[in-house]
């Protein structure tokens, strides 16, 4: 190698180490895209409803976000691994039990995910309506429904519950970008042998995957009951739908190993923008339902597209 | 290079067995004249033995510096590393452009994702990584099989330049022009078990492959004495290849 091409070559290679904060890492890259579909969104509504744009409303917003947007935290862990979570509103009082049946299912037992978390979802739901009857529980207790208090900062309360969506996804970002953790998630949702070839243990990573996903839902179990302060077994009846759709339209990729939760925190409130401002456009709930699903399918074909064109 | 084996089996079991990918039943394996016996892949790594498959062992939305540390991150010293646990990816980031830059591995940025390479580039990371991390064996089992003839040659002279760091190369290949141009001694393979061992300097090409395709015996070429095991048997400029 001669000194002129050594100096080329080490001016390549200096572009590429420069550091940059982590944070700014986990904000930038996927995010830009979800992030002008929500002001797009925002300025939408704005511009078409009268009361959409009110800092009530947009509060409300955020305190609408909290349930779904915590279990997308979860949901995103689970999907980064190319896995899927089709049961994790279902695990109102189980939910970490639950993260560890369906972690040893899928991990050590080798089955797909879609369907163990589809069966536990089935089973759960028929469970807890036949421990509930059916009926609604009213909840009293304080500790219970904590999470819908806070300090109310300009006369707009932000709950503990509110709080501990944005501070978890804060810890997942860092948990993901700046460990070993959240690298071997990465490794194991994109290329699963060559993580096995390199000696990672691809099913304790998994199995870690769903048991802290349960953990999750735990919280965001707790915020629910925060919000509605009822145990009933037909709640949140969307949850689950809602959250695979705040996953997928923040750029985290159904086939693993590409997004995370800050992309995720922008699809929730993507997915609760849209909700609540077709309600202030006076459309009906199925409609809204009706869009929700169009959106998801339509991130997942744009999910699909980009990776067939990455994988030429 | 202290390599020695001894059993019926085609390449792949070899290089399965070699690499902890399988355990030989009836075989013994030898390293540095120890008999070594490895029971998964991770105790052949913790040997001082990596293997380079023919299909991409890398992790394609992971960035180039994360493929070379993949499954050996290294945390930051001090409290931020054993209390919050943080990766040192600036020291991973130089680690890895200092080592691609002595393997005259030529890429934009050390932060690209491996997708965005090509895929001679892409082997080419994966051959990085284990000349990072080998001590003591170099395998790799077809590397070049899934590229183009200029990627090959690139990656062919990335594992000279292998060879030339001290580390021996077991090259595993039905391509005869590439094993000729990398290798100094062939392990010739016929039907599951090696028929002749032959340095390159002494045999043609066509003697090589006639002995690998049965056309010719293999008494009829100069080949090299087989060594005990505990004895050296390096090839006379320390470095050993395979082929079948």
């Amino acid at each position: 190698m001669t000194p002129a091409t050594a100096r080329v070559a080490a001016a390549d290679l200096d572009t590429g180490v420069g550091s940059s904060s982590w944070w700014r890492v986990a904000l930038t890259g996927q995010v830009t895209g979800p992030l002008a579909a929500l002001i797009l969104a925002v300025v939408i509504f704005s511009t078409t409803t009268e009361n959409f744009f009110s800092g009530a409303n947009l509060a409300l917003v955020v305190q609408q976000s909290v349930v779904v947007g915590t279990l997308a935290i979860g949901q995103t862990l689970v999907v980064l691994t190319a896995g899927i979570d089709l049961a994790c509103a279902a695990g109102v009082v189980v939910t970490v039990l639950l993260g560890a049946v369906n972690g040893s299912l899928v991990s050590f037992a080798s089955l797909p995910p879609f369907i163990v978390t589809l069966g536990v979802l089935t089973a759960l739901t028929a469970g807890a309506r036949l421990f509930t009857d059916s009926a609604s529980y009213p909840i009293k207790s304080t500790p219970l429904t904590a999470l819908n208090h806070g300090p109310r900062v300009g006369g707009v309360a932000i709950t503990y519950g509110a709080m501990a969506w944005i501070g978890l996804t804060i810890l997942m970002a860092y948990a993901l970008t700046q460990t070993k953790w959240g690298t071997r998630i990465y490794t194991v949702g994109d290329n699963p042998q060559a993580a096995e070839l390199v000696g990672i243990d691809v099913k304790r990573v998994l199995f870690g995957v769903y048991v802290v996903a349960g953990l999750i839902y735990a919280i965001a179990a707790w915020q629910a009951l925060g919000r509605t302060p009822t145990a009933d077994p037909a709640g949140y009846p969307t949850a689950n739908l809602d959250s695979i759709t705040a996953v997928v339209i923040g750029g985290t990729s159904l086939f693993g190993g590409r997004g995370g939760v800050a992309g995720t925190l922008v699809g929730t409130l993507i997915v609760t923008v849209l909700q609540n401002g077709l309600t202030h456009a006076g459309i009906d709930s199925l409609y809204q339902q009706v869009a929700t699903g169009v959106l998801v399918v339509l991130a997942v074909a744009v999910d699909r597209l980009t990776r067939t064109r990455q994988s030429r | 290079m202290g390599t020695w084996w001894r059993w019926r089996a085609a390449t792949s079991t070899l290089i399965k067995a070699l690499t902890g990918a399988l355990v030989p039943a009836p075989g013994v394996i030898h390293l540095n004249g120890a008999q070594v016996s490895f029971r998964n892949p991770l105790e052949a790594r913790r040997a001082g033995i990596e293997t380079v498959y023919q299909e991409l062992g890398v992790a394609p939305a992971l960035e180039v510096s994360q493929n070379l540390f993949l499954g050996r991150e290294q945390r930051r010293p001090g409290l931020r590393g054993t209390l919050f646990r943080q990766l040192d990816k600036p020291a991973m980031r130089r680690a890895s452009a200092e080592h691609m830059a002595d393997l005259g591995i030529r890429i934009q940025s050390i932060r690209q994702r491996v997708e965005t390479l090509s895929g001679g580039q892409r082997q080419a990371v994966a051959v990085a990584r284990v000349a990072a991390w080998a001590t003591r064996l170099v395998v790799m089992d077809e590397p070049t099989a899934a590229l183009g003839v200029r990627e090959t040659r690139q990656v062919l002279d990335l594992i000279l330049r292998v060879r030339d760091r001290g580390l021996p190369v077991v090259l595993i290949s039905h391509d005869m022009p590439n094993v000729f141009h990398v290798a100094d001694r062939i392990h010739i393979h016929r039907l599951g078990r090696r028929v002749a061992l032959v340095n390159t300097d002494n045999v043609t090409m066509d003697d090589a492959v006639a002995v690998m395709t049965g056309a010719r015996s293999p008494a009829d070429v100069p080949q090299v004495p087989l060594s005990a095991p505990g004895e050296d048997a390096s090839s006379p400029k320390g470095r050993d290849h395979g082929e079948r």
